[in-house]
């Protein structure tokens, strides 16, 4: 809060700007780093660029080769099956690993980082471990063989339709712990004398919690959905390690049809209208977000 | 943990309660699944894994493919190993996550303690930010990064972990100073403390639980990103890329056992950041980023 | 070994204390030739220059066949710190000469006489304006079929050498229980097989017409319509596990005596020899029937940046000139499975295949039968081959029937020009 002392020394001028000083680089860094790269990046779908970038202004030519590649329209419906999925199953499995976990359970503290390390791990890592367990030939199939079940089958990564819920299974494995946590921290949160009232008049547990708990939990809903939706988009590198994008091109994203438009088919221009396109989707994601964020902050 | 007095556990019966055991329990064997796959299979030799069965323990117990992986491996034209690259990741992490935090920390403070006309809306574009897809900002870095003069190199590697790390740590950072009493940094003021003074005296006693899961998060981020150390890393190549050129191996016998091993090398250090200060993350987002 | 580790270790400091770049008597090398035989090879090489007082500043960078390598080197040069000697494949070169990229190569190939011994068809990529600006190690072919000797003969199938006594051969494996094609589904991998069977269905002149020169009617011709229908017949005879697996993975299946036949680069010869097979007794080398003469073709290649110093310079010549070398070109491709870029190279070192290898690049060079790989860059540009690949793979994995994947392929490579 800055206030204007009537008088103002040198002192007192500096503590106004101090805070302003701080804050700057970071603020300078953001504009070049972030905003300055995107106005680049929009720039470049307008232009002709193909192996580096080239500044020929050739209008929306990108865009419309861009909505005309079918396998543009695979990478988005592939998107929204994931992200809808991957949101879906995270929140319910966070949700209820949370409630179940906050039951004065022996062992929490074991449980939770067994919970949570997967998030710890890389993409090359997460992706190694995957593709061996899913693969028929020598992960989970193959061991029920062994086990005696042999008409057991589960072949999804080698199947077209089916390619891409397995990378719906890696990826909820790899979050969904993450998301627990946060809805652990949420249920910490609530102040637990409105339970025990709730129980004293009688409430069923399963009243209380549809109508009282999971209500208050409404920042942890927000909080883990923006977090999940912007992974969800910026998934690439579980894909590449995983499916590599096959079998075919079943299971291409948004994220990998850019960077293979941009770097592996020298084709630049059409990359970076799909990177636009991608930014406008994270933008209508979280613009209602921030504005209630922001709104609702003092 | 002062758990017992925080959580919202309901009375159950005793069905209800085997029932939510068995269900943690078959959770955890889930994500412990692929662990268990990569370290029982890590410690077998290669002609155990190839038509064996992958969840079986090893027969004969070998440390080989561990000590392989960490010198020995072919990861260039010279058998190596993934040790030197090692403390390349480690010189790299360390003041990357060090300046994010600091920096996230006084942003923070800023924006919620000494917050000014358009305070939210800077917030905001921050916020944002930490949204960028990171593969369409490698050209237009790489410009920038030569014009500097930081291509190739661990500062410059530093650099950019630091301007896509700041927008997360400010979240964290800025949510978390919130929920602090404005009033004591008021009467601060009042007493003639300045803008370093207060932070130092008042926000950081109290920042322990948020600093922890702005550490984590920083760590986990920038120890296991490719996509940077393979373009900027120059001949400083973090450990991620090491481990790329292991597991990509296109010729030859696949030594999967070396794979894993090296996996999990490569894994230990964020594994190692979530067991020691795992317990203190719940605490920080419910202190943080997920406040009602 | 303890020494070497340490002193890498030493020369990571200096570096980090000055961050500064390859110094000028060293070449900074960006590859991804990061295993096995491939990385034992290349330490000849690095030996070599060592030897000579040239440092080697290793920059691997594995994954995709080169794109991740391909990627940071886009990243470099934009940074203006492109290493000094880049590991590339076909049009890649082309284009980054046209961006004016490319270092000057024409004293050494002077000097060392390329031009009268690399086959004009090579040259093509490895020169620009009548300029050398990269200095090729190897020639690879991708028409090539890989048997195990064993499964046949317990079958009785002779090598076969028309398309339909293959399908026969693939019939009778089948039957017998085992897998008749290994093959691991990648969308290059898938592309490989195309390159054998647009060669062995339409001939040289057909692949020219279609896939060089992207004659629209030649693409959506009949004959496309049988490259297809010998692809679909192809996929009939892999096994249903195909999707993903690595191309060493199914050689291995034909090495263990699960397949029978594999349709790859003459690179799976090294995972045969490196399993102690030996080419005739254990395992057999033919072309894809029915193309019989033509060579579809990549080479790997050494391209330089430019550099301003002239020890960089030199550093540059000497690791061109080293390459080119009749020694290491024989040494490298023995152990590559490839032949070598330059025609004058004896033939002793090499095995059966390698002769026969090296016997036909020198008469398709002549005959005019030297054809550029699709799947590997040598036909088209980065944009053309993917939107090949797109279909060619959709295909492959049931997504189109044959006559819509003639249909998409027109529709792509238009889509891709």
């Amino acid at each position: 809060m800055a206030q204007h002392a009537p008088k103002v020394d040198f002192r007192t001028r500096l503590q106004e700007w101090i805070p302003k000083l701080v804050l700057s680089p970071s603020v300078a860094a953001m504009t070049v780093f972030v905003y300055g790269f995107i106005a680049f990046t929009v720039y470049l779908s307008f232009t002709g660029s193909k192996m580096l970038p080239r500044y020929d202004w050739i209008g929306f030519e990108n865009y419309q080769k861009l909505w005309g590649l079918s396998s543009w329209w695979t990478a988005i419906t592939n998107l929204g099956v994931f992200a809808s999925l991957y949101i879906i199953i995270c929140t319910v499995i966070g949700l209820g690993l949370a409630i179940f976990l906050d039951q004065k359970i022996r062992g929490e503290g074991m449980l939770r980082p067994i919970y949570l390390y997967p998030m710890a791990l890389s993409f090359i890592v997460t992706g190694t471990a995957w593709k061996w367990i899913l693969d028929p030939g020598i992960g989970i199939e193959n061991t029920m063989h062994l086990w005696g079940w042999t008409s057991f089958e589960f072949n999804w990564i080698k199947d077209r339709n089916m390619a891409i819920y397995t990378v719906v299974i890696a990826a909820v494995w790899q979050t969904s712990g993450f998301v627990m946590s946060m809805f652990l921290a949420g249920l910490r949160g609530i102040d637990n004398e409105i339970v025990k009232a709730a129980q004293i008049d009688g409430a069923s547990n399963w009243n209380l919690y549809r109508r009282i708990v999971i209500p208050l939990l409404r920042p942890a809903f927000l909080s883990s959905f923006v977090i999940l939706a912007h992974l969800a988009v910026k998934s690439y590198d579980l894909i590449i390690a995983l499916t590599g994008g096959g079998p075919g091109r079943a299971t291409e994203v948004p994220a990998t049809f850019m960077y293979s438009y941009t770097f592996t088919r020298n084709s630049m221009g059409i990359g970076a209208a799909s990177a636009v396109i991608m930014l406008m989707t994270i933008a209508a994601i979280m613009t209602p977000y921030l504005y209630a964020e922001l709104k609702e902050s003092k | 943990m002062s758990a017992a007095t925080q959580d919202t556990a309901v009375r159950t019966g005793r069905i209800t309660r085997t029932f939510i055991y068995v269900v943690l329990l078959v959770f955890a064997l889930f994500y412990l699944m692929p662990l268990f796959v990569m370290v029982s299979n890590s410690l077998k030799p290669l002609a155990e894994i190839t038509g064996g069965n992958m969840m079986a323990l090893p027969q004969s117990w070998t440390l080989e493919p561990w000590r392989q992986a960490w010198s020995s491996a072919q990861i260039g034209v010279e058998p190596t190993g993934l040790k030197p690259y090692f403390l390349n990741s480690i010189l790299m992490v360390v003041p990357a996550v060090a300046i994010s935090t600091v920096l996230g920390a006084l942003n923070g403070y800023v924006l919620t303690k000494w917050s000014f006309p358009g305070h939210k809306i800077i917030f905001g574009l921050l916020l944002f930010s930490c949204f960028i897809p990171f593969q369409i900002v490698l050209i237009p870095m790489a410009m920038i990064l030569g014009k500097i003069g930081l291509a190739g190199s661990i500062p410059g590697l530093i650099l950019v972990h630091v301007v896509y790390g700041v927008g997360f740590t400010t979240l964290y950072y800025r949510n978390y100073y919130a929920a602090f009493p404005t009033e004591l940094v008021r009467a601060a003021m009042i007493d003639g403390a300045g803008f370093f003074r207060i932070f130092w005296r008042i926000m950081l006693p109290v920042s322990g639980p948020i600093t922890v899961v702005s550490v984590i998060w920083q760590f986990t981020n920038i120890w296991n990103d490719f996509l940077f150390g393979a373009s900027f890393g120059g001949q400083s190549q973090p450990m991620t890329v090491a481990l790329n050129n292991l597991v990509q191996s296109s010729t030859g016998v696949k030594e999967y056992n070396v794979h894993f091993a090296g996996a999990i090398l490569a894994a230990l250090p964020t594994l190692l950041v979530y067991i020691v200060a795992g317990r203190y993350f719940v605490r920080g987002l419910m202190a943080g980023s997920v406040k009602g | 070994m303890r020494n070497k580790i340490i002193g890498k270790i030493a020369v990571a400091g200096a570096l980090l204390a000055t961050t500064s770049l390859a110094q000028a008597e060293d070449v900074e090398v960006l590859h991804w030739w990061t295993s096995g035989g491939e990385a034992a090879a290349l330490n000849v090489l690095k030996d070599d220059l060592q030897g000579q007082g040239y440092g080697w500043i290793d920059m691997p960078v594995a994954g995709g066949g080169g794109e991740a390598a391909m990627t940071t080197l886009r990243a470099r040069v934009t940074a203006g710190d492109a290493p000094t000697a880049v590991q590339m494949l076909g049009f890649d070169i082309l284009d980054w000469a046209e961006e004016g990229a490319l270092a000057n190569l024409d004293s050494v190939a002077a000097k060392e006489g390329w031009d009268a011994v690399v086959p004009q068809a090579l040259q093509a990529f490895a020169k620009s304006d009548g300029h050398w600006i990269s200095a090729p190690v190897n020639v690879h072919s991708t028409n090539w079929v890989w048997a195990n000797k064993a499964i046949l003969d317990e079958l009785g199938i002779a090598q076969p050498t028309t398309w339909d006594e293959f399908i026969a051969a693939m019939e009778a494996v089948k039957a017998s229980g085992k897998t008749a094609l290994a093959h691991g589904g990648q969308a290059w991998q898938d592309a490989t097989i195309f390159d054998g069977v647009v060669l062995s269905a339409g001939g040289t002149e057909f692949y020219k017409t279609a896939f060089i020169d992207l004659d629209m009617d030649a693409l959506g011709s009949d004959t496309m319509l049988e490259v297809f229908n010998r692809m679909t017949t192809l996929r009939s005879y892999v096994d249903d596990n195909f999707s993903g697996r690595d191309w060493n993975l199914a050689s291995a299946m034909v090495i263990n005596g699960e397949a029978a036949f594999q349709i790859m680069g003459d690179w799976a010869k090294g995972e045969f020899l490196n399993a102690g097979k030996v080419p005739g007794d254990d395992f057999l080398c033919f072309r894809v029937p029915g193309s019989e003469g033509a060579v579809s073709f990549n080479s790997d290649q050494f391209a330089m940046f430019s550099v301003s110093s002239e020890g960089g310079q030199a550093a540059q010549g000497a690791m061109a000139a080293a390459i080119m070398s009749p020694s290491f070109q024989s040494a490298f491709n023995v152990v590559k499975g490839s032949v070598p870029a330059r025609t004058d190279v004896p033939n002793d070192a090499f095995d059966a295949c390698g002769k026969q290898g090296m016997a036909e690049l020198a008469a398709a060079a002549s005959a005019g039968t030297l054809v550029g790989s699709i799947a590997h860059g040598h036909a088209n540009r980065a944009a053309v081959k993917n939107a090949i690949y797109d279909v060619v793979t959709a295909h492959f994995n049931g997504e189109y029937d044959a006559a819509t994947a003639v249909e998409e392929l027109v529709n792509a490579v238009e889509g891709a020009l």
